[in-house]
């Protein structure tokens, strides 16, 4: 089987953000995979060690910084790399694109893997649009999947606890949730090992697709202010409780 | 005149509340709202939606009954209602449901879409949505044929402006599915979705065994709260990940939230950071989850939690 996982170089969770240009952000922060697709890159590669024949190529979008975070793949156990190379930061419908048009250039895709949602622009919507030019069933927040015989079985968070299990043939999309798995430790032979792995380089400008007539434009970033102002309750435990309870329902008009 | 539909989400036979925050963003002086309705009982949410603003409910089934109850399936039907019905805007609640729906819905109309908005302008098309887990406000524009806009439930206040509904029938032609759903399991105690909950009370380590969040569900019942923890309460194996509020679990956006034996880590803090109003409860003076709260009691949770449980109860006339 191909199996493809498209993995994004995103700032780590704890980066501060220093925004500039009004709609741009300092980005000589710190840098890390993209937490649920380090999930999918670990569920793609024990596919192909439980199935032996498989190949697993990770794909991304991004700066050349993003090399990076394929080398991480690389060295969790996918085969090879392929790297979409922009220093902009298209919308979702560009990069749907670009990826179906970069996957397909290079194979016939069996199976994709992605996690569910970036934690950097959280757009929540980049697979199900990958799904949908490839003509792919989808099913996101996987906590369970297992491949048999052509045919995919998965049970992925719904709401309020519930779970579903879902069928599909191939070839489908996979949007790991948290709870799949736990990615595996990179250990320092791996990182040299990886480094020997083929990635294939390509520039956005000259993936051949057409530009959608459609488009998401960031026009403005702004910090988010804290303006909480912290009241401690004293007293005695019955008294103290009083308070906060009057307090919820005039302040917080709950109840 | 502006044709813009609503998703409306149901739930035990019930409009869920948050909708009606929904509705009242998309409402405006020359907008036409239509909500849709999937699982077969439009005539049922009528006077609930009318009081809301909704003039036309499209009740929206296939020629052989209601719609089955599948992603894909439900996709293609709104997607066909609003093709049949001239309706290039969408609106819809960032909810579990709303996660799964809305997207494919943008997906198949090549549609830009932004999830999880707390302000919409419609006429300019440009909404406000929190980026970087929560660090950034980004102030976005849509541009192109359609727009689908994802609410952050409770992010916009209800307001109620009563007028006459009519149920319009629209039958979607048979589409095909790729995706089998085999079957749903529910957890032992279903509640109300954390992402959807306007009250929470989470758990921390504080808690320091399962059985103890007894003392939270017990506080939930009273007030119809939803319990949710810290992936620290998650990781001791005290409850599972699903009930985990922070960056790598939910993100909520209740009117209330409070945080029992949970110190404030900025991870957890930033699943959180848009409650109403936040309550901390912790032993120590110094966590962190005293400067980022609104109000704060510095003592034993088991003390504490149940104090408060009687009294909202007393207060509540349960």
């Amino acid at each position: 089987m191909k199996i493809y996982v498209c993995v994004k170089h995103v700032p780590d969770s704890a980066a501060n953000i220093i925004i500039k240009e009004r709609n741009k952000f300092d980005e000589s922060v710190k840098y890390v995979i993209n937490p649920y697709d380090e999930i999918a890159v670990e569920e793609a590669v024990r596919v192909r060690e439980r199935d032996g024949d498989s190949e697993v190529i990770a794909v991304t979008l991004g700066k050349q910084e993003a090399i990076n975070t394929l080398r991480i793949a690389l060295a969790m156990g996918a085969n090879r790399g392929i790297l979409i190379e922009t220093n902009e930061r298209p919308d979702s419908m560009v990069t749907a694109r670009a990826l179906k048009v970069a996957i397909e250039q290079d194979g016939k895709p069996d199976i994709i893997f992605t996690g569910k949602e970036s934690i950097d622009s959280e757009g929540m919507q980049t697979m199900y649009r990958l799904a949908n030019a490839l003509g792919m069933p989808a099913v996101n927040n996987v906590v369970a999947f297992s491949v048999t015989g052509g045919q995919v079985t998965v049970e992925c968070e719904i709401e309020a606890g519930a779970r579903q299990v879902v069928e599909m043939g191939l070839p489908c999309l996979v949007g790991a949730g948290k709870g799949l798995n736990n990615p595996r430790y990179i250990k320092i032979p791996d990182v040299m090992k990886a480094r020997r792995k083929q990635v294939n380089q390509v520039d956005l400008d000259n993936l051949d697709f057409k530009k959608p007539s459609s488009s998401m434009e960031i026009l403005e970033l702004q910090p988010a202010l804290e303006k909480r102002q912290c009241h401690i309750l004293k007293g005695q435990p019955e008294e103290a409780v009083q308070k906060l309870v009057k307090l919820i329902r005039e302040e917080g008009k709950v109840f | 005149m502006k044709k813009i539909g609503i998703l409306v989400e149901v739930r035990d036979g019930e409009i869920k509340t948050a909708n009606y925050g929904v509705i009242t963003a998309a409402r405006g002086d020359d907008h036409e709202l239509y909500a849709f309705v999937l699982d077969g009982s439009a005539e049922r949410y009528k006077d609930q939606l009318q009081k809301y603003g909704i003039r036309k409910i499209i009740d929206i089934r296939q020629m052989q009954g209601v719609v089955p109850r599948n992603p894909e399936l439900w996709s293609q039907a709104v997607t066909d209602t609003m093709r049949h019905f001239g309706i290039n805007t969408l609106f819809g609640l960032t909810s579990a449901q709303g996660r799964d729906l809305l997207p494919r819905v943008a997906a198949s109309l090549e549609a830009p879409l932004v999830m999880d908005c707390i302000n919409v302008n419609v006429a300019d098309r440009t909404v406000g949505k929190s980026q970087f887990s929560g660090k950034v406000l980004a102030t976005i524009r849509l541009s192109g044929r359609f727009s689908v806009y994802g609410i952050r439930p409770n992010a916009v206040e209800p307001e109620p402006a009563p007028c006459e509904a009519e149920v319009i029938p629209y039958r979607v032609p048979l589409s095909t599915r790729k995706m089998l759903i085999k079957k749903i399991r529910k957890p032992e105690s279903a509640g109300i979705d954390l992402t959807e909950a306007e009250v929470i009370i989470s758990g921390g380590r504080g808690m320091a065994r399962a059985e103890n969040f007894r003392i939270l569900h017990e506080c939930a019942e009273v007030t119809g709260a939803a319990v949710g923890a810290s992936r620290a309460a998650v990781d001791s194996g005290y409850v599972p990940h699903d009930m985990q509020v922070g960056q790598t679990g939910k993100t909520v956006s209740p009117k209330l939230y409070i945080a029992c034996g949970i110190s404030g880590s900025i991870q957890h803090f930033a699943g959180m950071k848009t409650s109403g109003v936040i309550v901390a409860i912790n032993t120590d003076p110094d966590a962190p989850i005293f400067e980022k709260c609104d109000f704060g009691i510095v003592g034993d949770l088991y003390e504490i939690v149940p104090l408060l449980t009687k009294q909202l109860k007393q207060a509540l006339g349960n």
